[in-house]
């Protein structure tokens, strides 16, 4: 079959494009393939793992070459959930962007918007007058996030190893985590919440208590989760001196985040390049110098209980700022209060009065800021941000327009996928699935 | 054109003037004529002779400053001077620099950019031992330097960035690799060729990583349209955002 010769590109000649036998695995035919396997008499196996597989992450797909249980080869193979996103931002106005890229890496929407937001601002040199208690909801929002996200991190590895408790122990804790994005900004996933200028509305009433309650609850949940993991012989045997990467190879690779930290250099940007105003936060920045995935493990648990420290201090500051969330600036920000209705959310009824009723200039204003958009004057920023899988930076370019000339992410998924063939060859195939959830790609992210 | 009000006056001493002088902009080759919507009918709204110029190339004058905006020689002085010196042909590789909202970029021309990266990585009172990748623009309406592949470096050691932007013309769309210098730029620069046709020579496997491998042509040039479909809603056609009214 090798040697068939094909004259025009066929994606479905599988047969005809392959070197040697192919099996077509659907199920229930085990036999047939071993049978078949040894036959050919060739140690080497090419494996086709996903897009559609249980333990990949979402539809990434990994070409193995495998000589017995040894991987020799590793590649990877994205762009399954390519959606355009980047492309349909030049399409839309600045606000509007917001919406967009939540959805990329939608594990961690806050940080998309965020990493976005800034920069909007940023292009804007409105970056002071965006006002603390926006900052200080946006820090909030995106340590509740971190944590969620790190907790479907360790939740899905558990499950990937066969680990369904550690799984269903993730996900409920992660569900309360939801529960207070449901009752902060009326999404739970993908919530376009922070927006250029500050965030969409202010916290509802009783929201801080709930918060409260959540940080009550959590130190214990992890203390859980770590007497679950931290010493499971089991884990620690799946997970120890596993898909190795040290400080060089991250360097290379431009791998950041947990995966970095597990290697002992303390690079978190919050500290580093501080942001929405967290150099005056009080909190550490978890290491471990394993490089391996018990490593990363730790880290990101440690960096959970960090978070929790830092939604503390931003419980506290909150009940003493009040104030606008929003800027000023009228040319810039939003120009109706939002408000919970009977249908959901929308502009509150005393904006809509002022302007049906009583201004018309209100009105000019209003349906101007929402159908043009304000304009950006021209250049470039980069904005990085520090998100619960590294660094995620916005490139965005303005011609002085009211909509983006182009937006580029840098998403710390996409980079950090990157280094699943120099942590898995070599080592064995099932050490792969450790891996690539050690590295804990999003492929809304990876795939924009 | 100095003004003769006074309030005026103190807003121009205040370095408020506009970056370029009015026999600058002059030169500029025309971006637009009249105003803006009515592309199928006469224009009726009595500018229909104005004339809009593309803004001239910036580049910022010595001191660079830093990130904070200081008038004084700042950081991104340093990191200049330390370029210059370690780099011989600095003159030749360097375009412009621009420094605007706290942040540096270089522009360096395509036959340098590997030199000048290397330098920025290897030398030890620059080292950006980091690259956040790269990413395309595409300028149509600049003739000869269409395609645009901007790098950003990250300095650790530092903590510092920097920016290096180099441009290649659309009828030879060639920028050397960066992946030798740094491999991460691997998977980036296969998604900006994939997106924009930049071929950057000396990558061990240009091919697509977001769209089909058997896809034609690529999406995020400015000439290739969104490809929404109309929808209706109530009763009415709305259009795909990209025909749409656009206002700007």
């Amino acid at each position: 079959m090798s040697s068939t010769k094909y004259t025009e590109y066929d994606a479905y000649a599988a047969d005809a494009a392959a070197e040697g036998k192919v099996f077509d695995v659907a199920g229930e035919d085990w036999d047939q393939v071993v049978a078949g396997a040894e036959d050919a008499g060739d140690e080497r196996l090419v494996v086709n793992m996903g897009p559609q597989h249980p333990s990949t992450h979402g539809v990434l797909r990994l070409i193995l070459t495998l000589d017995g249980e040894t991987v020799n080869e590793c590649r990877v193979g994205i762009g399954y959930l390519h959606t355009g996103i980047e492309k349909n931002m030049e399409y839309r106005t600045w606000t509007q962007g917001t919406t967009f890229c939540t959805r990329m890496d939608y594990l961690a929407p806050v940080f998309n918007e965020a990493a976005y937001c800034l920069g909007v601002e940023k292009l804007l040199g409105v970056t002071e007058q965006v006002p603390e208690r926006a900052q200080i909801i946006r820090v909030m929002m995106m340590e509740l996030n971190r944590i969620s996200s790190h907790l479907v991190a360790i939740a899905t590895f558990g499950l990937e190893l066969g680990a369904t408790t550690v799984m269903l122990n993730g996900f409920i804790e992660r569900e309360y985590t939801l529960d207070l994005f449901e009752e902060i900004t009326g999404l739970r996933m993908n919530m376009a919440y922070v927006r250029p200028g500050g965030v969409a509305q202010d916290l509802p009433s009783g929201a801080l208590s709930k918060v409260r309650d959540y940080l009550d609850r959590m130190p214990k949940r992890i203390q859980a989760l770590r007497k679950l993991m931290d010493h499971n012989t089991v884990y620690l045997a799946r997970t120890k001196n596993v898909a190795y990467l040290d400080l060089t190879g991250c360097m290379s690779l431009g791998i950041t985040g947990p995966v970095l930290r597990a290697t002992g250099l303390p690079w978190d940007l919050r500290k580093s390049q501080p942001y929405c105003g967290y150099e005056t936060y009080d909190f550490e920045v978890p290491t471990q110098d394993t490089c391996d995935v018990y490593g990363r493990y730790l880290v990101r648990v440690a960096e959970m209980e960090e978070s929790l420290k830092i939604v503390e201090q931003c419980v506290d500051r909150l009940q003493t700022v009040k104030g606008p969330v929003m800027i000023e600036d009228k040319k810039i920000g939003w120009p109706a209060q939002l408000a919970i209705g009977a249908d959901g959310m929308g502009n509150s009824p005393r904006h809509i009065a002022h302007i049906m009723g009583t201004s018309m200039e209100a009105l000019i204003h209003h349906f101007k800021l929402v159908t043009e958009g304000f304009r950006v004057p021209a250049g470039q920023v980069y904005t990085p941000v520090e998100s619960p899988r590294g660094e995620l930076g916005a490139h965005l370019v303005s011609d002085g327009g009211t909509r983006p000339y182009r937006v580029h992410f840098r998403e710390p998924s996409f980079v950090n996928l990157q280094a699943a063939p120099a942590m898995s060859e070599g080592g064995m195939v099932a050490d792969v699935i450790a891996a690539v959830a050690s590295i804990d790609p999003v492929m809304g992210g990876v795939d924009r | 054109m100095t003004s003769q009000n006074p309030e005026q006056q103190a807003e121009q001493g205040a370095d408020q003037l506009p970056a370029h002088t009015e026999e600058e902009r002059r030169e500029q080759p025309v971006a637009r004529m009249g105003m803006f919507g009515a592309k199928t009918t006469g224009d009726t709204s009595g500018y229909g002779r104005l004339v809009v110029r593309q803004s001239p190339k910036v580049s910022a004058p010595r001191p660079y400053g830093g990130p904070g905006g200081t008038a004084e020689a700042g950081e991104f002085d340093e990191i200049a001077d330390e370029l210059e010196r370690a780099l011989p042909d600095y003159g030749d590789a360097i375009e412009r620099v621009v420094v605007d909202r706290g942040e540096m970029t270089f522009f360096v021309k395509r036959e340098h950019l590997a030199t000048v990266a290397r330098t920025m990585r290897d030398e030890p009172s620059l080292r950006f031992e980091m690259c956040a990748g790269v990413s395309g623009v595409h300028y149509p309406q600049e003739t000869g330097a269409e395609l645009h592949a901007v790098v950003h470096l990250l300095s650790i050691t530092h903590n510092r960035r920097v920016r290096l932007e180099t441009a290649c013309p659309d009828a030879d769309p060639h920028v050397p690799s960066l992946t030798p210098v740094y491999p991460t730029n691997d998977w980036h620069e296969r998604e900006t060729y994939d997106f924009f046709g930049i071929v950057f020579d000396g990558h061990p496997a240009l091919t697509r990583i977001e769209m089909p491998d058997d896809w034609v042509g690529h999406p995020q040039r400015k000439d290739y349209p969104l490809g929404g479909i109309p929808v209706e809603y109530r009763g009415a056609e709305i259009p795909p955002p990209d025909e749409r009214r656009s206002y700007t």
